[in-house]
């Protein structure tokens, strides 16, 4: 049996967005915000919070 | 007009940028770089496109795109003159030298044996960067022998081939911050300093931002770097600087991709207006460029 619904959302951390799951997310699941199209990562299930996956190339910046 | 945004991601500086252009009467697109692909030969697709602001994480992804959409004669802002001047300190600082602003002395070699020399030549400490990178991320301060073969031993053996260039910097010995100074068109419009316990400032390494005052002497000095990288049309430019102990303000980098989520409310700057209102000049003076000369008056 699926498990309860009300940790299926969280709020994006680059663009503050809420996120919704269609299910439970994995830790460290990798998910793309819809809104602003980041590479998130999440890090803690309870509750759910996530952080920009960790992925930056030596060409990256300002 | 027709406004093309090219983007890895929309952070909050992008959100911004977009809600500004929302508020102007044009035609706004999103162009993800990721789907970015052009047909050298068929430029038609294009031009619809009255300027087109980039606004890529990747510097390579940036420079790339840009000179293909400027070979179509679309106006790009920042134009890939400027991305490939800021994305390179060692083509920043020659720029600087060159132009004679104050900037810190560099040294660079390019083998690690010669590097090691240079650096005890140039006197501890020193500061080695990649020439390409950003966010303040693989600085090394050094302070000594023991570390200087360390840092150069790891970069030559771990590095990319990019990291066989030895970039040596000058340490400034600043005073717990540095400034960054954010020059639209040709125009210094607000500026920060920013504070930290450690060496490396940046907001991205815990840096904390408060509001400064552009005075006389700094005006002056972003000026003449904003002419010396991109000429007298402009851009979109933040510009490092270092302040000496014994009172000089010397240039230390210059970013074309700028990041000032935490720069508004600090110095109550409009600093997303002010980008927009310069590409919108910049993409009207394109079009009237492109617009055939009036038709001399016949009888
Ligand atoms: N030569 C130097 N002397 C003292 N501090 C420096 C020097 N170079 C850089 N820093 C510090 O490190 C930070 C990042 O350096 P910078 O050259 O701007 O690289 P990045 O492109 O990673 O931001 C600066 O904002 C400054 O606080
Ligand atoms: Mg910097
Ligand atoms: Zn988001």
């Amino acid at each position: 049996m699926s498990q309860t619904t009300a940790t299926t959302s969280a709020c994006c951390p680059e663009c503050d967005a809420a996120i919704a799951f269609a299910r439970r997310p994995l830790q460290g699941e990798v998910v793309r915000c819809i809104d602003c199209n980041a590479e998130l990562e999440v890090t803690s299930l309870d509750p759910i919070r996530m952080e920009l996956a960790p992925q930056v190339q030596e060409d990256w910046g300002e | 007009m027709r406004i093309g945004l090219l983007y890895s991601r929309v952070r909050v500086e992008e959100r911004l940028l977009i809600e500004e252009l929302e508020r102007r009467n044009v035609e706004l697109e999103l162009l993800d770089v990721g789907a970015f692909c052009a047909e050298i030969h068929y430029p038609d697709p294009w031009r619809r496109f009255d300027v087109v602001l980039e606004r890529c994480i990747s510097q390579t992804q940036a420079v790339a795109a840009v000179r293909v959409l400027e070979s179509f004669g679309i106006p790009c802002v920042n134009p890939s003159a400027v991305i490939e001047a800021c994305g390179d300190k060692l083509t920043t600082s020659l720029l600087l030298a060159r132009h004679r602003i104050a900037t810190p002395r560099v040294r660079v070699a390019l083998d690690p044996e010669t590097a090691l020399t240079a650096i005890e030549e140039m006197g501890y400490p020193v500061v080695l960067k990649p020439t390409v990178g950003s966010w303040g991320r693989l600085l090394a301060r050094v302070n000594d022998r023991d570390a200087a073969e360390a840092v150069v031993e790891h970069k030559s053996t771990l590095g990319s081939v990019q990291h066989g260039v030895f970039y040596i910097q000058e340490h400034v010995d600043k005073p717990g911050r540095d400034l960054r100074v954010f020059v639209v068109g040709e125009t210094p419009i607000a500026a920060i300093e920013r504070r930290s316990q450690h060496w490396i400032t940046n907001t991205a390494r815990g840096g904390q931002a408060a509001g400064f005052g552009i005075t006389p002497e700094i005006a002056d000095l972003c000026v003449r770097t904003s002419r010396a990288i991109a000429g007298t049309s402009g851009a979109l430019l933040a510009i490092d600087l270092l302040e000496s102990a014994d009172g000089r303000v010397l240039v230390s980098e210059v970013n074309h991709t700028m990041e000032f989520r935490n720069s508004i409310a600090t110095t109550g700057v409009d600093i997303p207006g002010r980008m927009i209102d310069f590409v919108l000049s910049v993409a009207r003076a394109g079009a009237s460029e492109r617009r055939p000369p009036a038709a001399a008056g016949a009888a």
